[in-house]
């Protein structure tokens, strides 16, 4: 609580500072705007729909997107660790493209996918599908020795050891996974929307830019940020922690 | 009635520096039926591994074990083994754990439930039926692990040193509690350990094995019935003939090791 207080002191402090420095006029009012005015500009974004609108598009790539990377990279991960020829073969590329800032990948995704939003949409996939089979695969190589052995004396077939003990002693990794890869995927959706088509929160971001309104821009980029951080502290870090304290391992 | 017999098992593990390490040469020995025999030796003798391939986990590279007569090549639920960490899976309540047996041999949920709570009530554990493993001591582990192992009523009970993390006070209440489990159910235990007290503590015969290569150097048979009181004369003399036998193994190796190291 006492914690609660102080974050919100800091944050009022931002803000006054920031005001002051608006006071002081070095900048024109294009260049740094007021927060009275980025305030405005998010309480009028919300009230006249623009806002809504751009969250809303915005929400429909990312969870059409997220999606297909779980889903994909979790089998994908499956398929290579569950083979050591694949996994050696495989296995270095992967981490190669997860260094590659998947937004690289946008001109190519527009030549491809005429339909901006199908390329936006595979950038997400792209920017989280490593991460989530990388951890796949961490979590299915980590898997207690002990464990199968366990479960084999009591007669359990390889079917059963796969979804009975090696898919949840990965549990773990899985979310942890699903957590980075929801962080990457944010990143990839608003640097592609920065790009690409459409009425997401980075395309209206960008038209503030071309407006020369920069109260707008700013007032994205707050939404951008408190998004990304109420997905992950509501969301996934509860469901990390969660998962983490049932499965007896420390949560850090 | 032999249970289960051993014939010249040999087994090497391919070391990093190319060479085989032998890890057991020419084990040969018989279980008799309803028998507790322990496994001991000092660490690397080979103990653990001969009791992986009775449970079918390893398969030697000659030689042959048989279990009933038929020669082991994979795990059976007529042999589950006890793990020195308990093994317990996090994510199961203690009830779930020791359902997991019965449900991957598709015993329906009913009959499951009544007899993992049986068995739980016999380790004294119904009461934590509900709790998670990270959640219990290490002495509430392992009898969550005995109860998983024996409710598929197994023939053979193979435990590889199970009470060798615990304090010295939980040790001796779990021994009781074993013990008293063997009378009751006449089991075949093959029990693991390098501690020599608990070995002559517990079982009707030791089978001591040496170093280098693994093998049997010999066999006491101990035949005072339960409760063995402590400070037996008798007990006291098998304990100290086996810890003479260990440490003149044990030099003996430090001396061909110190060799090696010599040149």
């Amino acid at each position: 609580m006492r914690l609660l207080l102080h974050r919100v002191i800091f944050v009022i402090f931002l803000i006054i500072l920031w005001q002051g420095i608006f006071a002081l006029n070095i900048w024109p009012d294009f260049l740094l705007p007021s927060p009275l005015s980025v305030g405005k500009t998010l309480i009028e974004g919300f009230k006249d729909g623009t806002f809504i609108i751009a969250l809303g598009a915005s929400f429909r790539r990312i969870l059409l997107g997220y999606t297909i990377t779980i889903i994909f990279g979790s089998l994908l991960g499956i398929l290579i660790a569950s083979n050591k020829i694949i996994d050696g073969i495989v296995g270095p590329f992967i981490l190669a493209l997860q260094s590659v800032p998947s937004v690289v990948w946008l001109p190519l995704a527009l030549l491809w996918f005429p339909l901006g939003e199908a390329a936006i949409i595979f950038v997400v996939v792209l920017g989280g599908t490593w991460n989530m089979v990388i951890n796949t695969i961490t979590g299915i190589k980590n898997v207690q020795p002990v464990l199968i052995k366990a479960a084999r004396t009591m007669g359990a077939n390889k079917i059963q050891l796969f979804w009975k003990v090696i898919l949840p002693d990965s549990v773990p990794h899985l979310i942890t996974g699903m957590r980075l890869s929801w962080a990457f995927s944010w990143r990839a959706l608003m640097a592609g929307e920065l790009i690409g088509t459409g009425t997401g929160l980075g395309q209206i971001l960008m038209w503030g830019r071309d407006m020369g309104n920069m109260s707008m821009v700013i007032a994205i980029m707050l939404l951008i940020g408190i998004i990304g951080c109420l997905t992950d502290n509501l969301i996934f870090k509860k469901l990390e922690e969660e998962v983490f304290a049932r499965w007896g391992l420390n949560t850090q | 009635m032999k249970i289960v017999v051993a014939k010249n098992v040999y087994k090497s593990f391919p070391q990093k520096s190319g060479h085989n390490l032998v890890v057991l040469k020419d084990i040969n020995l018989t279980i008799n039926k309803g028998e507790f025999v322990t496994l001991i030796g000092p660490s690397g003798c080979g103990k653990s591994t001969m009791l992986n391939i009775i449970a079918g986990l390893i398969l030697p590279d000659k030689g042959r074990v048989l279990v009933n007569g038929k020669k082991v090549t994979s795990p059976g639920k007529d042999r589950v083994m006890v793990f020195q960490e308990g093994a317990l899976f996090p994510w199961l309540t203690v009830l779930d754990n020791v359902m997991f047996g019965l449900k991957t041999n598709n015993i329906d949920n009913q009959t499951a439930y009544k007899r993992a709570l049986e068995q739980l009530k016999a380790v004294h554990l119904h009461k934590f039926k509900d709790a998670y493993p990270h959640q219990l001591s290490g002495g509430m582990k392992q009898r969550v692990a005995i109860a998983r192992a024996l409710v598929m009523n197994p023939q053979i009970l193979l435990m590889d040193e199970p009470f060798g993390a615990l304090d010295e006070q939980t040790r001796l209440i779990l021994h009781r509690e074993l013990l008293e489990i063997w009378l009751k159910t006449r089991k075949t235990i093959v029990f693991v350990t390098h501690n020599i007290r608990e070995a002559v503590k517990l079982s009707d015969r030791v089978i001591v094995f040496g170093i280098h290569p693994g093998r049997i150097l010999k066999e006491f048979k101990i035949s005072i019935p339960h409760p063995r009181p402590r400070g037996n004369q008798h007990l006291i003399k098998i304990e100290n003939q086996i810890l003479k036998i260990l440490q003149q193994e044990v030099e003996k190796h430090m001396k061909i090791m110190g060799g090696k190291f010599g040149k």
